[in-house]
């Protein structure tokens, strides 16, 4: 492993909540407008009017119907990109170092400069998370927005990756996954948040936050037996003329 | 082996200038930061300022790049040269258009104004449009809020002086239980996204009540998967549960409802079930302190709920509560009584309605604030019941959304949780007066040649007296609002235009005049059916339509169906005016009105359609478009307009930054400077309220006041909630025989049913009429979250995400047919069948089908390839749904529509569902529109490869 | 996975190369390789078939003018060190092609086929692990994956270099037996190879992928993220139908190994017809070989697919 850093400063990354994705693809959408022109440049569009339409996207949402063995069956919408794991093949499958891992922040990236588009890192990668641009020839992938969240020409607030930028939900959160009083770190903590695939090995850096269901603790309310027609109405009015003379 | 890291540019610059302008990639009206790069637009991001969205984008707003530089993008005017739907146009010169549309509409003008129909789509503009029409002076004009919105509209406007649709919004901050029914995810998109991320994040429970288990109700903390067209059922068997356990807001509808009014009991007189009244109008209610009756309208503490008295007259009468209550509590709405109907446990909504009760009585908001109700009584607090509801679409498609409409806000009344802490809060300048004091114009004696309307179109009648009637007592609008057809279609019935017009049904017309609403297509009812009445031709062979005049900005499927087209300009090139006259983009506690401006100027021969309606006003000589002497008002178009307009005095389509120096706002001189001190406020102006007038402000003394100062309320009388609507019961008055204007026969029956003064549950009307043995599935469509209004197919980033639709239906639907995913079916419905492709679901209802809407496509349209996915495998419910009910009694076919208010009953759809074989191609396919004068769209985007060279 | 043609076409072509590299470079090192012309046109079409494999290769690249930084990651990389094990075996095999030319004879001429045979053997390893090191891909990620991409090559280079020597009137029995050895081991071999695949019904579940669904429950995609396939399901998720897969098999299995066995068993037994034999088996090898190579490509499952559709990977 000897293009892995051994350690990095900081392990920055992204808390996704399924608990409040409405599946709306803003996240999506605003990572390819911001990346088309970035780091990335551009994130190339095939056939983009024609029959099968596609193109290089960083961050793909999914929607799926999760079922518990019970019976209980629950839609989710599921954003996925890149995880910025720890310890990924990803990097080190690379020939020619175009795909690293930076120490300072635990960014994975890809030179575009150096990159010479033989996908073996797409094929390293269990989340599908890498995209080939068959137009540039290289391979695409999320950069945490390297080129925002540094980014002086910008206001400190917006030093976020564009997909966090745009949540209408506030459904993702960018932080220090490393530093455990962190806010992300301390949302992992608290809501249970957990590694996709992590029997893969990977340690990815996002963590997912799982859906859950708030309710109300009122007491039941029994039926009553069926009464003669009419006593209910008597029994409201009166009621209502008691509640209301007090 | 030491690598050498390579240098990463992490603070590039992001672009030479940043415009702030309003987003208009569908109805939300967010604030939107456009960056600019060597003069091409770059990057569009939220408005962190922007009271709408607060920062927030969503999947439209940041695709909006893809729409600006679309391919389908309108170039210059045309004039059709070949037949319609050929495509074959010539490119005019803005003169020649313009001069051609003026000799058109001048003719109609000097001869019979109603000749002209003018209907918008997803216009921003009305209060413009509007005034134009009625300074025109035909009565043949509205948007498109007869299919989208009225029934929300209307429901609400008649019941508590707001609304649900955009007139209103769950207090987020402070709701601990939020039901939401039906899709909702069309308008007021983003505020609602952030509500339910925030409430969520709060521990609030999240109740949706919806067929389909999708976006926002995927998010739900329970889902109810309610069978489409019976939300009545639902909601009146947890009015039931409430009545029974006795968990009402008595308080609270003593003191803001009129639930205290008494409803004289006369069967069979003029004016049963209407209110008694006191000599001077005001209604009856027993006053116990009085020991005699008072009047409803002080809002009298000791009145009382119960009782049948005897009015001075000798007849009797009984409380609205009482009403009220005998309908509620009555069998019918039991949950039993309910549950095989709506698919929903009796068990799971008695535990609702228990939830309900013990959320607004056991755990209320109180929020110490001093402040002073209408009656001048000061409070040291303000409790708060926080139970919050939304509601649209879903509700609103269907012919008893009325009803239903009004039954939730009845729901919402009795828990006490209108404008109250963590209740449903009005968006100011609502509420407005119930029934509103908005009356509809354009009977048949205010239409004369080169005159104005005697007023606006639309409103809101109080009885029969305000229907818009011809001298036989027929509808004198085409579209037959405001006639016995749907009598309180306060949004009109666009849906009826064309066809109405084809069959002359009641007259033919001139010139058709439409803007931005894609009619041939996926915006009518039964599209077959529209194509066919576009283009239907009389015995001489000509059009029986004559002129269409159609302005869009892009090659939809409507621009070949024109005669004359104006192309209109991206939202990016454009003026426009998000005005308080309109449909205002205020926030509960904010009051707020916003403005677009070109941020880039078009690189075509294209205006913006605001900027050439006033121009064609001017050029027809239209009172208010010029001056006395002739000369045009507004020779600078829109923004001219935007500035110097005035209503009335000091109240303009803006109103912030008015008077001389721009410190006044509501009402106040022009501002030569407006537009300028909009462009730097972020395109937006706000008014925080003081914060004593945030809630209860439909009785809160100092907002009433304030409202009137600022030109946003017409009286200081408290908004009284009409649970009882009495306008109503007037037109079931006329039905029974009494007064002066009837309905036809044929309608009578039909009138003393649907016209309830209390909201009631009844079939919906395409389901009472074909036979539902055969016909046993629901269908509905809602639209992708990422393509809401947005005209998404055009735009590459977008139409990847969704090319193509499938019916989804249920897994034990799949199973019954021996469908798999991606089989194909037929899809029928009494008006005709669609072939589809199918998708498996668990969390749909089991007897509902739905799709997602206007993904498919007509090949030609949209600068879509003829091997689209969206015009070979995409379909649309459309062609299913007619725009006419089958004939009931007396052959007469009503529209498929709420018979109250005229909306389109788009949900009402019922269907049969069978395997299909043959080639994998969805039927009807139809023949590809002609691409006109429109160049190939590019087969490769690399949208910013050209900024990064420049920056290497 | 998707099977490109360009790296079916590279991972055979270069495998029969340094198979043929391989063994006409023992040959000589036992000095049992016929000299003269036979030498050379056996070497050059080794490094003909290896250059044909490896400009192959970069026709997938998105941007072969870039190459020459793949041999710079070496320490973590096994494409890094196929690229330089592949260069490194050009210069040894090159030397001894260009000597072999001129007809120079000089004893340097048996350290270069050492390390030429050492440079082969080397290559087509590290070919195999580029495959075998990937987790994502439970059929690749086998110990047998190197061994099988090793005894094919063997074979194939063996089949290659009888063709030769009897085209050339060289044959000789041994090279039948070798051929005859490394087939029998390179079809026990993928025999076990799919035997192993075929055992293993994949770790990761969609439920692990997903986090959703929990112990014993069902996660099934709804809507995919967009319309139309995406790179990555049109690279990792291409999928062979079961029925088809397995007929594929077994034509590979016939065609690379039993004709070719019966063929070579004749050769050895009945030298008359070898060329013909050899030449017969050398084409059915490499129609099946090719087949081999698509099938390890198309019945390959990637774990990402678990997001697609895929319940277990």
């Amino acid at each position: 492993m000897t293009c892995l850093p051994e350690k990095t400063d900081k392990k920055l990354g992204l808390v996704i909540d399924l608990d409040i994705c409405v599946g709306c693809h803003a996240c999506a959408t605003s990572c390819k407008e911001w990346n088309t022109s970035g780091y990335s440049a551009p994130l190339s569009d095939h056939d983009p009017y024609g029959a099968d339409p596609s193109g290089a996207w960083l961050n793909r949402i999914h929607s799926f119907e999760a079922t518990t063995a019970e019976g209980v069956s629950k839609t989710v919408h599921f954003p996925r990109s890149c995880l910025h794991c720890e310890e990924p093949d990803c990097v080190t499958v690379c020939p020619t170092g175009a795909s690293y891992k930076r120490e300072e922040d635990g960014i994975v990236l890809v030179n575009p400069d150096t990159c010479i588009g033989c996908k073996l890192c797409s094929w390293a990668c269990p989340y599908g998370a890498r995209e080939y641009d068959y137009d540039d020839g290289v391979m695409k992938k999320c950069t945490l927005c390297v080129d925002r969240i540094y980014n002086e020409n910008i206001p400190e607030e917006d030093r976020v990756p564009a997909c966090v930028r745009a949540c209408p939900t506030g459904a993702r959160a960018f932080g220090d996954l490393g530093d455990p009083d962190s806010d992300v770190s301390k949302s992992v903590a608290e809501r249970d948040g957990f590694n996709l695939l992590d029997e893969f090995g990977y340690k990815p850096v996002n963590k997912y936050l799982p859906p859950r269901i708030n309710s109300v603790q009122a007491a039941p309310v029994a039926e009553e037996p069926a009464a003669p027609d009419g006593s209910r109405l008597e029994k409201l009015f009166a009621w209502a003329d008691k509640a209301l003379s007090r | 082996m030491a690598q050498t890291k390579p240098i990463v540019e992490t603070s590039p610059k992001v672009s030479d200038e940043v415009r702030q302008t309003t987003c208009y990639m569908c109805a939300c009206r967010c604030g939107i930061d456009v960056h600019l790069r060597d003069g091409k637009v770059s990057y569009i991001e939220g408005n962190r300022n922007h009271p709408v969205n607060k920062g927030v984008i969503c999947g439209k707003g940041a695709s909006g790049i893809m729409q600006h530089y679309s391919p389908a993008r309108l170039r210059a005017p045309m004039k059709r040269v070949g037949p319609r739907g050929s495509g074959q146009f010539e490119e005019i010169s803005w003169d020649e258009a313009l001069e051609l549309a003026t000799e058109w509409l001048g003719k109609v003008r000097k001869t019979d104004p109603k000749r002209l129909a003018f209907f918008t789509g997803r216009d921003q503009s009305q209060s413009l449009t509007g005034l134009w029409a009625m300074k025109y002076g035909t009565p043949n004009f509205a948007a498109h809020g007869g299919f989208c919105s009225v029934n929300m509209a209307a429901g609400g406007l008649y019941t508590f002086g707001g609304a649900f649709w955009e007139f209103g919004d769950p207090d987020w901050d402070y709701t601990k239980y939020f039901m939401l029914f039906g899709v909702a995810e069309d308008h007021a998109s983003n505020p609602i996204k952030k509500g339910i991320g925030k409430i969520k994040k709060r521990g609030a429970k999240f109740v949706s009540v919806n067929p389909v288990r999708t976006g926002y109700n995927a998010v739900a903390d329970e889902w109810i998967g309610i069978r489409p067209g019976t939300d009545a059922l639902f909601v009146g068997a947890l009015i039931h549960e409430l009545f029974r356990m006795q968990q009402i807001d008595l308080d609270y509808l003593i003191r803001y409802t009129n639930s205290p009014w008494l409803v004289i009991q006369d069967p069979g007189a003029e004016d049963h079930g209407l209110f008694a009244r006191n000599d001077d109008g005001d209604p009856l209610v027993w006053s116990n302190e009085a020991g005699g009756f008072g009047s409803g309208k002080i809002s009298d503490l000791s009145a009382s709920l119960t009782g049948t008295r005897t009015l001075p007259d000798g007849r009797t009468a009984r409380t609205v509560f009482e009403l009220m209550a005998e309908r509620y509590l009555g069998d019918e709405y039991s949950p039993e009584a309910v549950e095989e109907r709506t698919g929903v446990p009796a068990t799971q909504i008695r535990k609702i309605a228990a939830e309900l009760a013990h959320v607004a009585f056991e755990e209320e908001v109180i929020i110490q604030r001093e402040w002073t109700d209408a009656w001048g009584r000061k409070h040291d607090k303000l409790i708060g019941r926080p139970i919050s509801m939304h509601a649209m679409r879903g509700i609103s498609a269907h012919s008893n959304g009325f009803q239903t409409c009004r039954m939730i806000h009845i729901l919402q009344i009795l828990l006490g949780s209108i404008d109250c802490p963590g209740g449903f809060r009005y968006k100011p300048p609502y509420p407005k007066q119930t029934p509103p004091n908005l009356l509809p114009h354009g009977a048949s004696g205010d239409i004369k040649p080169e005159m104005p309307l005697g007023g606006p179109h639309l409103g809101f009648p109080h009885g029969p007296h305000h229907l818009l009637l011809d001298e036989e007592g027929g509808p004198n609008r085409l579209d037959k609002g405001f006639s016995w057809d749907a009598p309180m279609s306060a949004h009109g019935l666009m849906h009826m235009v064309i066809n109405n017009a084809a069959e002359k049904d009641p007259y033919g017309i001139d010139v058709l005049f439409m803007y931005m609403a894609n009619m041939a297509w996926n915006s009518s009812m039964n599209t077959p059916g529209t194509i066919d009445a576009l283009t239907k031709t009389d015995e001489n062979g000509d059009y029986v339509i004559p002129k269409i005049i159609y302005s869009d900005a892009y090659y939809s499927e409507t621009v070949p169906f024109a005669d004359l087209i104006l192309p209109d300009t991206t939202y990016l090139e454009r003026y426009d005016c998000i005005s308080l006259l309109d449909r205002p983009i205020s926030e509960p506690e904010i009051l707020a009105d916003s403005i677009r401006y070109p941020v880039v100027e078009p690189d075509r021969d294209v205006r913006g359609f605001q900027t050439v309606l006033i121009d064609l006003g001017a050029r027809l000589g239209l009172p208010g478009f010029v001056d006395d002497a002739g000369a045009p008002l507004y020779p600078g178009g829109y923004p001219d307009y935007m500035v110097n307009h005035e209503r009335k005095p000091g109240v303009g389509p803006l109103a912030g930054f008015r008077g001389k120096d721009g410190t006044e706002y509501g009402v106040g001189d022009k501002n030569p400077d407006q537009l300028k001190r909009y462009i730097e406020n972020g395109s937006f102006w706000e008014q925080r309220f003081d914060p004593e007038h945030a809630y209860f402000r439909h009785a809160n003394r100092g907002y009433l006041d304030w409202g009137i100062k600022k030109g946003i309320r017409l009286t200081p009388d408290a908004t009284i909630f009409q649970l009882y609507s009495e306008p109503v019961q007037r037109f079931r008055l006329a039905a029974e025989g009494h007064g002066d204007r009837q309905p036809p026969d044929r309608a009578r029956e039909r009138i003393q049913k649907y016209f309830d003064p209390l909201p009631f549950w009844y079939e919906p009307m395409e389901g009472a009429m074909v036979d539902t043995s055969k016909f046993a599935l629901h269908a509905i469509t809602q639209r992708p979250m990422h393509m809401y209004h947005s005209w998404g197919s055009q735009n590459a980033w977008l139409r990847q995400i969704t090319a193509q639709n499938r019916l989804y239906i249920h897994t034990s639907v799949g199973e019954q047919i021996g469908a798999k995913d991606d089989d194909w079916v037929w899809l029928s419905s009494h008006q005709g069948r669609v072939k589809c492709q199918v998708k498996l679901m668990d969390g749909v209802n089991p007897h509902t089908v739905w799709t997602w809407n206007a993904i498919g496509k007509r090949r030609g349209a949209w600068g879509l390839s003829d091997d689209a996915p969206e015009s070979n495998q995409g379909f649309l419910l459309n062609h299913l749904i007619s725009e006419l009910l089958p004939a009931g009694g007396g052959g007469y076919r009503y529209s498929n529509s709420d018979p109250i208010t005229g909306q389109a009953a788009w949900f009402d759809l019922r269907v049969s569902i069978e395997k299909a074989d043959g080639d994998e191609k969805t039927e009807p396919f139809f023949e590809p529109v002609g691409t006109g004068m429109q160049e190939p769209s590019p087969t490769k985007v690399a949208f910013g490869a050209e900024f990064r060279r420049k920056a290497q | 996975m998707h099977p490109a043609y360009s790296v079916i076409v590279f991972t055979t072509s270069s495998g029969a190369g340094y198979g043929l590299l391989f063994w006409l470079s023992l040959a000589h090192l036992a000095g049992r390789l016929p000299g003269g012309a036979m030498a050379f046109v056996a070497i050059a079409l080794a490094l003909a078939l290896i250059t044909v494999g490896l400009l192959s290769s970069t026709m997938h690249l998105g941007h072969p003018e870039r190459a020459i930084g793949a041999f710079s990651q070496w320490r973590s990389s096994w494409l890094s060190r196929e690229g330089v094990a592949a260069v490194a075996t050009y210069a040894p095999a090159g030397l001894l092609a260009l000597i072999w030319l001129i007809g120079a004879d000089t004893g340097v001429t048996k350290l270069l086929a050492l390390l030429s045979a050492i440079g082969a053997v080397a290559t087509v390893y590290c070919t195999g692990m580029i495959y075998g090191s990937l987790r994502t891909i439970r059929q690749w990620n086998k110990g047998l994956t190197p061994v099988v991409y090793l005894a094919l090559s063997g074979a194939t280079g063996a089949l290659l270099l009888a063709v030769l020597m009897s085209l050339f009137g060289a044959s000789a029995q041994w090279i039948g037996v070798i051929t005859l050895v490394s087939l029998v081991i390179a079809g026990v071999a993928k025999l076990a190879y799919w035997r192993q695949i075929d055992a293993d019904p994949g770790q990761y579940t969609t439920a692990m992928a997903t986090g959703l669904g929990g112990q014993g429950g069902s996660v099934r995609p709804l809507d995919p993220p967009h319309t139309k396939p995406n790179f990555v399901m049109r690279e990792m998720g291409y999928q062979v139908a079961r029925k088809h897969a397995s007929r594929l098999r077994r034509l590979s299995a016939i065609a690379l190994f039993a004709v070719p066995i019966v063929a070579v068993l004749i050769a050895v037994f009945a030298p008359g017809g070898a060329a013909v034999l050899y030449l017969i088996a050398a084409l059915a090898a490499g129609w099946g070989v090719a087949t081999e190579r698509w099938l390890f490509f198309a019945e390959a499952e990637h774990v990402s697919q678990l997001y697609y559709g895929a319940t277990r990977a």
